[in-house]
């Protein structure tokens, strides 16, 4: 395993390793110590790696990663996994806001609580998130799927497209054009798979979900006071 | 018979009334493409002074009179070299066909210059055949990924647009075809809303850090331009340096989009011509002044105005209407499709309904067919050098042998408020209203 210290490293010089082509000859597990809340660890990357940071981020930690693993022992600033495309990134604490903001592809999960704004524009990544959500999550979401084990907060799903969001606690407060919506089967199989591979205990069967009603979908007079 | 008075009000025009009547009418406020077609300040209100006694002139084909610019010479290890200080603004396919995004890379890499990419993300045509491409980062991400991202030359953050400062956009059900509507991942043939706030920053603190993490994903190589629509020109260009941008791209409100509120396009934002001295100042406050680049739109149609634009400070600037329109916007040749869409050639805006009879701003693919994207490459590489040839020739005549030599000095107004905005003094006085005029030439 590759350690990256960065009270020694520069971040540009970690990025640029973790970025650089690898194949099966090359490094694949790597370890970044002493991030201290630094911006932008992680970003780019492009291949299936696994990186271990032990502590803290700041903004924008696994920025538009393909492929690769991340492993965060500690909480993550905003912006965590923003457009990511496909890999995993896991945080053992807690995320700030617009976590997974307008994310692709791949796997999100949060052990802790996401704030506002989690999964915003969210356009194919699956986010898992173990505690609660803040407001405005699924902002405009269009496709993939926001699980929530715990209570989302204010407006959830505001303006959504097809994006599913499926939540255990308590979703009192939704937004405008999102509903609750029938749990079907192949949503009990999907939330059956991501709460696996998210290491969550939840069963399927206790989750609602919500989506779109679709009325927003094409401009109506009739709704201006929902826009 | 007593004659009698017949007054039109001068408040309830015929066309106020039949905005009012189509409003009432309809339920839905017009939205349309183009910038602000109001009358407002703009570089025909100055004029150049030209050599005299005390300033002598270059031989109009004989010395040499650069026309080169450098883009992202702060930070980026690998800035642009462009032949001519006339660039291709952000347009996106999905407002614009196929075609004509291949015509806009063609004509703009013939003549020595960068296109740009806009909301939906980079077509492989457009990157095929522009050599230097320009990636916009946009609110809405719509095709945005890190791949795209890696093969740009540039990238633009874009805060907002002249035509729309603090708006997002619509882009009506109509033009959202398979391609247009898979490239964004949205249903086919449903309204598509554009973000007005990016999604994951919010002010000046955060956008340098996501300046930060673009830097990062492309090894610090490619220049950041950061675009805000004509708002607050002196804070937001501050601002955008503050914030780490290479260039500031600044649209004034005769810059076009692709579809928004007509209400908004005319009454928000400011004249490109009351844009550029702020933002100079601005960068000359900051001793930065040629070392972020400054790239102004907004209205520009001719070399008077690219030489006016940058006699004022800008180091290039910007076309997206007059390029739409070298290639076969509005061309009166289509007059009797534009009478059946119930408008004329000169004023048909409904760029996002997808009807053009030029095959421009459409996805139809009958209408797409109509432009041959060589043929209309041609005519814009064919403008391009025009409006270069044209600055240079008033360059020569005021003495100077490279554009960017141009200065404030070189010019004057026609009108107080022209003089005011842009910050040159009336014709024939020595007055910049609103200005301290105690360090004025005499």
């Amino acid at each position: 395993m590759k350690n990256f210290d960065l009270k020694e490293d520069s971040l540009s010089s970690l990025n640029e390793a973790l970025q650089a082509p690898h194949d099966h000859e090359n490094q694949i597990d790597w370890q970044v110590t002493n991030p201290r809340g630094s911006h932008a660890i992680a970003v780019g990357l492009d291949a299936p790696i696994n990186v271990s940071i032990k502590g803290s981020v700041g903004y924008y930690c696994g920025g538009m990663n393909k492929h690769a693993n991340i492993h965060i022992f500690g909480s993550a600033g905003p912006g965590l996994g923003e457009n990511m495309m496909s890999g995993k990134i896991i945080v053992e604490g807690d995320a700030s806001q617009y976590a997974g903001a307008t994310g692709n592809g791949g796997l999100l999960v949060v052990k802790g609580n996401a704030a506002s704004r989690c999964g915003i524009s969210m356009k194919g990544i699956d986010i898992v998130v173990h505690g609660n959500i803040g407001h405005m999550s699924a902002f405009m979401a269009q496709s993939g799927n926001l699980v929530v084990l715990g209570n989302a907060g204010e407006a959830l799903g505001d303006s959504l497209y097809e994006a599913n969001l499926f939540v255990r606690g308590s979703a009192n407060d939704l937004g405008a054009d999102c509903i609750e919506k029938e749990m079907k089967q192949k949503h009990l199989e999907t939330l059956d798979s991501l709460l696996r591979e998210a290491e969550a205990d939840a069963k399927p069967e206790d989750f609602r979900r919500y989506g779109s009603a679709r009325e927003l979908y094409r401009f109506k007079i009739d709704n201006a006071s929902d826009y | 018979m007593l004659e009698k008075k017949v007054i039109k009000s001068q408040t309830f025009t015929d066309t106020t009334n039949a905005e009012i009547r189509r409003a009432a009418k309809t339920g839905i406020y017009d939205i349309r493409g183009g910038g602000a077609k109001r009358r407002v300040p703009h570089f025909d209100d100055l004029l150049f002074l030209g050599a005299s006694i005390s300033r002598y002139p270059l031989e109009g084909y004989r010395e040499k009179c650069a026309t080169n610019v450098t883009l992202g010479t702060r930070f980026a290890k690998k800035p642009l070299r462009l032949d001519i200080p006339i660039t291709i603004a952000g347009m996106s396919f999905g407002a614009l066909s196929g075609p004509a995004k291949e015509a806009l890379g063609r004509g703009a890499t013939a003549a020595g210059t960068s296109t740009t990419t806009g909301d939906g993300g980079m077509t492989k045509e457009e990157r095929q055949h522009s050599k230097t491409l320009i990636y916009q980062y946009l609110p809405s991400r719509y095709g945005m990924n890190p791949d795209d991202l890696r093969k740009s030359d540039a990238i633009e953050v874009v805060i907002g647009q002249g035509a729309k400062p603090g708006g997002g956009g619509m882009l009506l059900g109509q033009k959202i075809s398979d391609r247009v509507a898979d490239m964004r991942n949205l249903p086919q043939g449903i309204d598509q809303r554009s973000a007005c706030r990016h999604p994951d920053w919010t002010g000046p603190d955060d956008l340098e850090i996501k300046i930060l993490e673009l830097r990062e994903i492309t090894k610090w190589e490619k220049p950041i331009f950061v675009k805000v629509g004509g708002a607050r020109p002196f804070f937001d260009t501050t601002l955008a340096v503050k914030a780490g941008a290479d260039v500031v791209v600044l649209d004034g409100m005769q810059g076009g989009t692709a579809a928004t509120q007509d209400v908004f396009i005319e009454h928000v934002g400011l004249p490109t011509l009351a844009c550029i001295s702020p933002a100079v100042e601005a960068l000359r406050e900051l001793g930065m002044h040629r070392k972020v680049q400054l790239i102004v739109s907004g209205g520009i149609r001719n070399g008077a105005d690219v030489a006016k634009a940058l006699a004022l400070g800008a180091d290039a600037v910007s076309i997206g209407t007059a390029a739409l329109i070298a290639i076969g916007d509005n061309d009166p040749k289509w007059e009797d499709e534009y009478n059946a869409l119930g408008t004329t050639a000169g004023a048909y805006d409904a760029w996002h309904e997808g009807n053009d009879p030029a095959g421009i701003t459409t996805q139809d693919p009958n209408l797409i067919k109509r432009l041959n994207p060589i043929t209309a490459g041609k005519l814009l590489s064919n403008y391009l050098k025009v409006m270069t040839l044209e600055a240079q020739t008033i360059a020569r005549a005021c003495g100077k042998s490279h554009l960017h030599n141009l200065e404030p000095e070189d010019l004057c107004a026609l009108t107080i408020e022209a003089a005011a905005m842009a910050g040159v003094p009336l014709a024939g006085t020595n007055w910049i209203p609103g200005r301290d005029n105690t360090n004025n030439i005499t």
